[in-house]
């Protein structure tokens, strides 16, 4: 008899990334410049990867706690304390993860049972409504649009909060948008939760990566604490992709029901990230801060360009990308970002690739040099006009 | 502002002032004035090319040398007019002075190890206050002045990913 390979419905069920399509497309193609990258140009900042190496030549190679190293998490509490005045319990409190889409993953099936709702704001990173779905539940898309800045506001949410739904995830500074949020609109969004059995899925990977004033975590927020899952990780900021460490914060009994289901697949994260994480946060202020102003300098050079060639688009206020308007050149998203691709070489991501609201937009990454965003930006204005030219 | 305008320049000189206006949110002309203040005021002195040498020596077959040089200071202008006499020989690409063992620590170019042998053997070892040098010559080259020297292996991201 043959095996039953059949797959589950679940993931048949689960459409394929809108990103993958797009990649095989530029896999096949020479000397393209990417700005469809989601994660930093830089390499990890030698004293980690050092740090990294010496923990491998000590022989540091075994499981750690699952929970993740206590020193490490000790050095996460103090960072969220420091930086963000949120006081965790670095025992009970705490887990470190692979990266944060793990965190995410436990947080969901933790929380979720079948046919729990969860909001999830759109545009936004591609893997948060098929998480929902894996873990049973079932993501409600809320849009967001240009005209509100591509911002949630208590307006938007109101009325489907109310229908009992049991999680928002909430991601700011925002891939794909670059939107962050002042304390004020926090605040308001927090007011309506209060009201609410919400718990807050919040992802501030790119937290350290905020060019307009300080970046709010929150749970920093007043009654917010209890019922957010804070989570965070050090590839973005720390440009750690690589080593995937994660973790999660939040209150001890679900960072408990997270732990359980951590320890039987995963058991840990990975050793020498979790050393080399240990050193990032101890010495590597200095390389983020260095980094950031680099993305905030490119930020202002690609902001300008594209605005000059017609395609609108708002500073962002975080992370490394810009989600700019195509509208006016009469093309759909993804034909836009075929066709650039094939006629000038230059790779961004269709903003549907984010959600149905990103239709209309694309989203480019400056997580590149200034000399190749120069280059691609001179690109993407001789193809812009080249089609509104009507060839 | 200033300081901003130095560190893209340096790091870039071809940045306009047009891009490094966008990139600190100023205007292009508050950042052309500056740039211009820079230059009167001779904080920036020059614009020029960040040569690998290593990668050149092949072609132009040049040698360098690190000098250590002590020398007996001069009442009144202490090192300063000994330093003078031997930085002014083009040979001398860079001339400091340091503190410890020795004074001088220069960087001499030439053609071959003989041309800068006999520069130091003619010129330096002779000057009256210079009392002894010490000549190594720079085998390798890997990192110089935060570049790091040896190529840079092209961007090892995926492409696209979310």
């Amino acid at each position: 008899m043959k095996p039953n390979l059949k797959i589950t419905r679940r993931v048949t069920e689960m459409p394929p990334s809108g990103i993958r399509a797009f990649f095989d497309l530029v896999m096949g193609m020479e000397d393209v410049i990417s700005l469809g990258v989601g994660e930093p140009d830089f390499d990890t900042p030698w004293r980690i990867r050092e740090t990294g190496i010496y923990s491998i030549e000590q022989g540091c190679t075994s499981y750690t706690s699952n929970k993740g190293l206590l020193e490490l998490r000790v050095a996460i509490a103090d960072f969220l304390r420091q930086r963000h005045g949120l006081r965790y319990d670095p025992e009970e409190e705490i887990l470190v993860t692979v990266g944060v889409s793990e965190a995410l993953d436990l947080a969901v099936r933790a929380l979720l049972d079948r046919g729990d709702r969860v909001l999830v704001p759109q545009p936004c990173f591609v893997s948060y409504a098929p998480m929902v779905s894996l873990a049973g539940g079932e993501p409600i898309i809320v849009e967001t649009d240009e005209r509100h800045g591509f911002r949630l506001s208590p307006s938007l949410l109101r009325a489907r909060a109310a229908r009992s739904a049991r999680g928002l995830i909430l991601n700011y500074p925002c891939n794909p948008t670059g939107v962050s949020y002042v304390k004020a609109e926090l605040e308001a969004l927090a007011r309506l939760f209060r009201g609410t059995g919400l718990v807050v899925l919040s992802d501030e990977i790119y937290d350290e990566l905020t060019y307009e004033g300080e970046h709010v975590a929150f749970p920093s927020l007043p009654g917010m604490r209890e019922r957010t899952i804070y989570l965070n990780g050090f590839s973005k900021s720390f440009a750690m992709t690589g080593w995937r460490i994660g973790y999660a914060a939040g209150p001890r009994d679900v960072i408990a029901a997270m732990t359980k289901i951590h320890q039987y697949s995963i058991m840990s994260a990975p050793t020498t990230g979790q050393f080399a994480a240990c050193e990032a946060l101890r010495r590597g202020r200095s390389d983020v801060l260095e980094m950031k102003r680099e993305y905030a300098r490119r930020r202002g050079l690609v902001h300008a360009r594209l605005n000059a060639m017609g395609l609108s688009c708002a500073r962002p206020e975080g992370a490394f990308y810009i989600f700019p308007s195509i509208r006016s050149t009469g093309l759909d998203s993804m034909t836009f970002s075929r066709r650039l691709l094939e006629e000038e070489k230059v790779a961004v991501v269709p903003g549907t690739a984010f959600g149905r609201c990103g239709e209309g937009y694309i989203r480019i990454s400056y997580a590149s040099s200034a000399e190749n965003l120069r280059e691609a930006m001179d690109r993407i204005g001789r193809f812009t006009e080249r089609v509104r030219g009507g060839t | 502002m200033t300081e901003e305008i130095v560190e893209i320049l340096r790091r870039d000189a071809r940045t306009t002032p047009e891009e490094i206006a966008a990139m600190l949110g100023r205007s292009a002309a508050d950042v052309a004035r500056a740039i211009r203040k820079l230059e009167r005021d001779g904080v920036i002195l020059r614009y020029r090319a960040v040569i690998n040498e290593e990668a050149l020596a092949a072609a132009a077959g040049r040698v360098r040398a690190l000098i250590e040089v002590r020398t007996t200071p001069q009442k009144n202008v202490g090192f300063d007019r000994i330093a003078e006499r031997i930085y002014r020989f083009p040979e001398v690409k860079s001339c400091s002075l340091l503190s410890g063992g020795y004074d001088l620590l220069l960087v001499v170019e030439g053609r071959d190890l003989q041309q800068i042998g006999n520069f130091v053997a003619e010129k330096l070892a002779p000057m009256e206050n210079v009392q002894g040098t010490v000549t190594h010559f720079l085998l390798k080259k890997y990192k110089e002045d935060g570049d790091i020297l040896v190529r840079r292996p092209r961007d090892r991201r995926l492409a696209v990913t979310p």
